[in-house]
């Protein structure tokens, strides 16, 4: 095992430290060493976007970027987006609309897709469709997605 | 979704697995080989950290190339030098006066979404939007695209057209070299041991100029360009050509400067017809290999389209002011 290095990081608005490997990928250091499992592997190489994490608030796949990386760094992941045990609108939207079928690319689609209606709160289906190209999907065809994150949209302006 | 193995990809990037794989191999493909990091705090600590390890340490800007290479097993290393804590990586000045200074490390996102640049060097921003989808712009850096040298980088073309400077550091010091010298094959440049890129110069843009970078992928998004043209031109005051300059990606081991097209157009009238014209030279520096992004003559085909296309946006741009 190699040399491990002490990381100190804000994870969901919490103070986190942790040791890991300089090989170690973000995404392995949330799921096998902090135990949040929220966050998917899907291809472990940049093409699906299962694994999106905000890093600094930028959607990334975090299966590349390196935990060494993450110094400083403020983290959010799934796990960070329902807020004081309710789900965000895009998790309702999710859900209420069966925007899912396995499971294992929504984490991703709801980080990236909170990141897309925080920069503009009124996306149109192609601003939708081309900012989320990066989050694949193999079972629901996407235009469930698509509305979900359409109708959460139109929720949150309302409640605004 | 794109699943390749070809030369001019160079580096695959969606590794074929025998199914079911091994559990050696399942593990092999899941974690990288451990090796050193270090973040460089300054130019010269980056130079000698490079310099004393020789090809065992490679830079890391965004990681969307490199850490792929390494899962996959395509390339090996002992050091990863992070350089985009070095203040001087990630700038980016821009003044209508003097141009573009652009740190090799600064992320796609950061250029298309600088609206002064839009204008001022559209084929960059046409180019950076399209890199990846919105997680890989996040992190991916136009020096990391030129220092992957690979054939089908989007960024190349857009930054020969608009006559890119590259500033290397290295042990003796900085040089300066013209982006249309720097890769000199599949995965190969002119950086030499303990040399790395800090940044990329822009001459500021002229009066009535426009540029454009496309591509052509059979997916709408996230895809490796099965061939792509840049152009940039500058209109004089009578509306005729002053000044262009082509390049194409993905038809040759390295982008290409069509330096004939370029020289075609000067003191021509911005027409169809020209267009058309400058895309038949442009395809004299096409060599494209036959893979499974489309065959040879269909490459050399698309450059000459795409040529014509964008050629067609960037006089567009330059008679609006976009
Ligand atoms: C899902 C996905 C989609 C992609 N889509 C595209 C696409 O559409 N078009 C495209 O062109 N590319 C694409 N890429 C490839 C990649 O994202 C780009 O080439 C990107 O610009 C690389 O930049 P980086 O900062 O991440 O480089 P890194 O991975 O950090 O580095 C790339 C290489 O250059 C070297 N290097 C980096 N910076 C320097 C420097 N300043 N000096 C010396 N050497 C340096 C590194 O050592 C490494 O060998 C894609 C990648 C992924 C994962
Ligand atoms: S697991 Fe990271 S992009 Fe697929
Ligand atoms: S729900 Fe199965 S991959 Fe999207």
């Amino acid at each position: 095992m190699g040399k491990r290095i002490h990381v100190t990081t804000t994870i969901n608005g919490e103070p986190v430290e942790f040791l890991c490997e300089a090989r170690q990928s973000l995404l392995e250091v949330l799921r096998d060493v902090l135990r949040l499992t929220g966050t998917k592997e899907g291809c472990n190489n940049g093409n699906c976007g299962a694994c999106t994490v905000l890093l600094n608030g930028l959607p990334v796949d975090s299966c590349l970027v390196l935990a060494v990386e993450a110094e400083g760094a403020t983290i959010e992941t799934v796990e960070g987006i329902a807020c004081g045990g309710h789900l965000h609108p895009l998790q309702q939207c999710f859900l209420e609309g069966a925007a899912l079928q396995c499971g294992i690319c929504t984490p991703g689609f709801l980080v990236a897709a909170k990141a897309l209606l925080d920069k503009n709160p009124n996306p149109s289906e192609r601003d939708i469709r081309f900012e989320l190209a990066g989050n694949i999907c193999r079972c629901t065809g996407y235009d469930k997605i698509v509305r979900a994150v359409q109708d959460a949209a139109q929720r949150m302006a309302a409640s605004r | 979704m794109s699943a390749a193995t070809s030369a001019y990809v160079f580096l695959p990037r969606i590794r074929r697995v025998p199914s079911p794989p091994t559990p050696q191999l399942a593990a092999e493909i899941a974690a990288l080989k451990d090796f050193e990091y270090a973040a460089a705090a300054t130019v010269e600590e980056a130079v000698s950290l490079l310099a004393a390890r020789g090809d065992s340490a490679r830079v890391l800007a965004g990681g969307t190339d490199i850490l792929v290479q390494l899962r996959e097993g395509l390339r090996s290393v002992d050091l990863l030098v992070d350089i985009k804590k070095i203040p001087e990586l990630t700038v980016l000045e821009y003044s209508p006066e003097t141009g573009l200074k652009l740190g090799a490390a600064t992320p796609c996102y950061r250029i298309y979404g600088d609206e002064r640049l839009r204008t001022a060097y559209a084929a960059l921003c046409d180019a950076t939007r399209i890199i990846g989808g919105w997680q890989v712009q996040s992190r991916a850096s136009v020096g990391g695209n030129l220092c992957n040298s690979s054939p089908a980088a989007d960024s190349i073309p857009a930054l020969i057209v608009h006559s890119a400077t590259c500033q290397i550091a290295g042990p003796s010091g900085v040089r300066e070299l013209p982006v249309e010298e720097f890769c000199t094959g599949p995965g190969r440049n002119a950086l030499e041991r303990g040399e790395f890129l800090v940044s990329l110069t822009f001459p500021p843009p002229l009066p009535r100029s426009g540029s454009h970078y496309l591509r052509h992928i059979p997916r709408n998004e996230m895809d490796i360009a099965v061939a792509g043209a840049g152009a940039w031109l500058a209109l004089d005051e009578s509306g005729r050509i002053a000044a262009a300059r082509v390049a194409l990606s993905a038809v040759a081991p390295t982008p290409k400067f069509a330096a004939e097209a370029s020289e075609y157009l000067v003191g021509k009238a911005p027409t169809e017809e020209v267009f058309r014209e400058a895309g038949e030279l442009a395809k004299k520096v096409a060599s494209p290999i036959t893979d499974m992004r489309g065959p040879a003559e269909y490459r050399i085909h698309l450059a000459g389209v795409l040529v014509r296309r964008a050629l067609t946006k960037a006089a567009e741009r330059a008679q609006s002011g976009y």
